[in-house]
Order: structure tokens, then sequence, then C-alpha cells
């Protein structure tokens, strides 16, 4: 069965064109992906992002339990309303999930994951949860509880250099936005949300969570400013990787590392034990063998599975593949070898019937938004 | 949108004869599918090209497609100011979104392409 978001009637009536993600009917564009992408570039784009899943972990042993699943370091997050980009591993260092989770309260955390992996994670904490024990011997299920909040949670991405402006507007006077990776409540329009400064675009915004009964009147008052422009999952895939974010599924899945990814700043060494530390450990000691790559196509779009050659062999397929706006080019990832990992390589990906030269870059592709 | 002077063809071309010739493109429906266009790969002046083989490549940020010929014949013209300009094919589609225009070998093959109103039909059944 597919699923629709509570805008899907947003979507039909703006004339979107719709595709299957994610187990969901998405949006793919509305005007079309390059003007879409040049709003957020430029003033706002305003995204669904209603699919993607939520739970809420929270318990006097809530702290605990995620710093020993997840990589990055929680402590960084100690403040409430501080957020971070982690990732959930399993003990061989294969990624499960890349999420961000925000410190919403007193005991309390949401994390923010991908819509597709809404149960393999929710199976995985709560197995971990049941297998875990608190420092003083005691169940660490008694400690916490994990709640999928996904069905009942609406998300808005509102994201470019105009996006605050916007919001700003809908909160009335006296507002104060959060912090880039802080969140904190406000009232847009009326509306009670949880405002997020971050995003997957690479400019300033906010993702917006509320009640997903009030979805609907977010998004048109959202849309009632002439600044913001909706925009699909097509452009939303083009500003991500202009940024070399990445996407699950394509950039990263179980079968590969964080270091391997690209990842290893989101594990943090410097604490205590937790889920897949040491096989990560021992990449980390001996090096990747292979390793995610930006590509620069000067002549053509490597979409994900062309194969990528170095003097004639093939060395790789490309993961992530689209073409950049802003940089008029062909942009890719893929996994290389580690020593044709370094930017300067000259490389080939075979496109269809023709082989084009590319060039390894170090992402981000683009380099000046509204946040650098 | 899609005029009745042409000829079209299942693949979403449309040929415009001009006498033993024929000019070659996509139709609305079939750019307004791809999305802006980005790339065109066309054949050279003096190619061949053959009724139901591929003579190029079109491709929007989110997808690539191949151009099918309906026609064959030795192309005599090019409209290489779609490599600059692809999103031309997204703004004129009949006009200065034209592709190549080819030396028809067989104008009998325009009998086995479709009119407007059978292709408008075609399309709306959901092509």
């Amino acid at each position: 069965m597919i699923l629709r978001t509570p805008l899907y009637e947003e979507h039909i009536a703006l004339g979107a064109r719709m595709m299957p993600f994610a187990g969901y009917e998405m949006p793919v564009q509305y005007a079309g992906v390059i003007e879409e992408h040049a709003a957020v570039r430029s003033a706002a784009g305003v995204f669904d992002v209603c699919h993607m899943t939520q739970f809420r972990v929270f318990g006097f042993g809530a702290a605990d339990f995620l710093q020993s699943v997840l990589t990055n370091d929680l402590d960084r997050i100690s403040a409430i309303g501080a957020a971070q980009y982690s990732l959930l591993c399993d003990e061989g260092g294969g990624i499960i999930d890349d999420l961000i989770v925000y410190h919403t309260g007193d005991l309390e955390y949401m994390i923010v994951a991908n819509a597709a992996n809404r149960v393999t994670d929710h199976d995985w904490l709560v197995a971990r949860l049941a297998a875990a024990t608190a420092a003083d011997g005691r169940p660490a299920s008694d400690l916490v509880e994990i709640a999928d909040e996904s069905d009942r949670t609406g998300l808005i991405a509102l994201q470019g250099p105009r996006a605050l402006e916007v919001v700003g507007e809908l909160a009335g006077e006296g507002f104060e936005p959060p912090t880039r990776f802080h969140l904190a409540e406000a009232r847009l329009d009326g509306i009670p949300v949880l405002l997020a400064r971050t995003g997957y675009t690479g400019e300033d915004g906010v993702e917006i969570v509320c009640h997903e009964s009030h979805a609907p009147a977010l998004w048109r008052a959202l849309l009632s400013f002439p600044e913001v422009t909706p925009c699909g999952l097509g452009a939303r895939d083009v500003l991500r990787l202009e940024m070399g974010y990445h996407l699950y599924g394509s950039d990263m899945g179980r079968g590969v590392d964080p270091v391997s990814a690209g990842l290893a700043w989101a594990v943090a060494s410097d604490k205590g034990d937790f889920v897949g530390r040491e096989a990560i450990e021992r990449v980390r000691s001996r090096g990747a063998d292979r390793k995610l790559a930006g590509l620069l196509v000067a002549n053509g779009i490597a979409r994900p599975g062309y194969p990528v050659l170095h003097r004639g062999t093939a060395v790789g397929k490309v993961a992530s593949g689209t073409y950049s706006p802003v940089l008029a080019t062909g942009i890719a990832t893929a996994y290389l070898p580690a020593e044709l990992a370094e930017p300067g390589t000259e490389v080939e990906v075979e496109i269809r019937r023709k082989r084009v030269v590319a060039e390894v870059v170090r992402p981000p592709f683009v380099k000046h938004t509204s946040l650098s | 949108m899609y005029p009745s002077e042409l000829r079209y063809d299942r693949e979403h071309e449309w040929v415009r004869v001009e006498g033993d010739e024929a000019v070659i493109g996509i139709s609305h429906f079939a750019q307004d599918q791809l999305g802006e266009v980005v790339y065109i790969d066309l054949p050279s002046t003096g190619d061949t090209v053959s009724a139901g083989e591929t003579f190029g490549e079109i491709e929007s940020v989110k997808s690539v497609s191949e151009l099918y010929s309906p026609l064959t014949g030795e192309v005599t013209a090019v409209n290489v100011a779609l490599t600059d300009t692809p999103e031309t094919v997204n703004e004129d589609p009949y006009g200065e979104g034209w592709m190549i225009r080819v030396k028809m070998d067989d104008p009998a093959q325009l009998d086995e392409m479709i009119s407007a109103g059978e292709y408008e039909a075609f399309v709306n059944e959901g092509a």
C-alpha cells in the first residue's frame, strides 16, 4: 500500500508530478527542478518532508541509552534545544541509518530519521534497549521509552536565504529564531510548532515540526509569501548533492562504515563504548580501502550505477549523480579505491556509450551559500 | 499543443515535411514529461538515420531518453544551437527547438506516422 502525507491534496492542487518514494506518494516536482532549485538558492523553497521518521526517546536513561547506540557524542548537545547529526551503526560498523538527534527537553530527545528506515531503526532501537542494562544493573528499558511519533508528526522544511524572514513574519513580534543546529518552540500563524534550524539544502532555513493535522494550514501559510516556492524531491536531491550531503541507500548503507563513507567526523572516538565502535576504530586506524569521492563530470550527467574507470579499468560505480544548475555541470559521488579518491585524480565515467572525463574533488561542490 | 500540420510517432517525435526533406523534433508532451532539458546529443550533418532507430539522446536533470527517428535518410542539417541552449526544446518544441533535418529515402514512411488528433488521443490514454 502506498501512503500519503497530510499534504497530498495540496500537492495535487499545485499540479505536482507525484512519484513513489520510501513507501509514500511524494511530489517530485511542481514547476520544474531547475526553477525550484533556483528558488531555494536565491529566496526560499518549501518541502513536504512529512514522510520522515520521528522517534521520541525519553526517561532518566534516555541520554545513556542514546550515547550507547549513536556514534556521535551526545554530551555535545547537553543543552536543551541543541541538535546533532549522528549515525546508527551495527556491531560491524555498517550504517543502519543517518539521523539528526534533537535535545527537545528534560530527559527527552527527538530523532528525525529516514522514512525508508522507520521499521528497521525502531526494531533496532527496541532490541538494543531490551538488551541494555543501566549503570545500577537494572534493565535499561525500565528507564527509557521509545515512541514512534511519525504518524502524528508533520514536517515541513523551509530553506533558502529568505527563509528566516518568512518565519519571523509568521511568528510575530519578539520572535528570536534558534541558532544553527538548535531548535525552539514557536507559534507560526498561531500553530504550535518546533522550529529546528537544520536542513538538507546547504542554505539557511528551518525544518518545522508540527502535529500532522496542522500541516496543511502551515503549508498554505508559508506559500502565502510570494518569495516561497513549493519544491519537490527532484530539487531536494540536486541541492543536497551540491553540498555533498549523503543520501542513505545511495551514498551509504549497511554495507559501508562511516570512515569509508567520509562520515568519521560524526563518530566520537573520545566517548565511551557504543555499538560499532570497535569495527569503526579498526577501519580508522588501518585506513579505508575504498572511500566515497566527489566527481566533477564536465560533459554529461553521471547517474547512479554508471561505471567509473581509471586508465580503462573499472574501479567503481556512481553512487549519486545529477546535474548542478549552479555549476552547469554534472556532479556525482562514487566509492573508489582510497588511492584514487584523492582530489585531482582523473577518472572516467561511462555514460551509456561514451566515456567522459571526471575529476575527483572534495565536496561540497557548491562552496558559497547563505550558510557559508 | 499538437500542431495539426505535423506528423507524430508513438516515441513522441514530430515531423514537418518540407519538399523531400523532413524536420524532426520532440512533442510538447515529451518535453513536459522530461522536464528542463540540460543536454542533447545529436548526429552530425551527413550521418544516416534509420526509421525506428535512435538518432540521439536528450537529458533532463532527472532523466535521460533516447531519440528515435521515424524516418530513414541522410541528415542535411542539425540544430547546433541546442548544444548551448538545450532549454529551447522546452520553450519552443515545434519551432526553435527542432533537432535535425533529414533528406527522406522513402517518403512512404510518413504513412506509418499518426496525425495530431491520433497522437493527442494516444497521449491522453496515458502513454
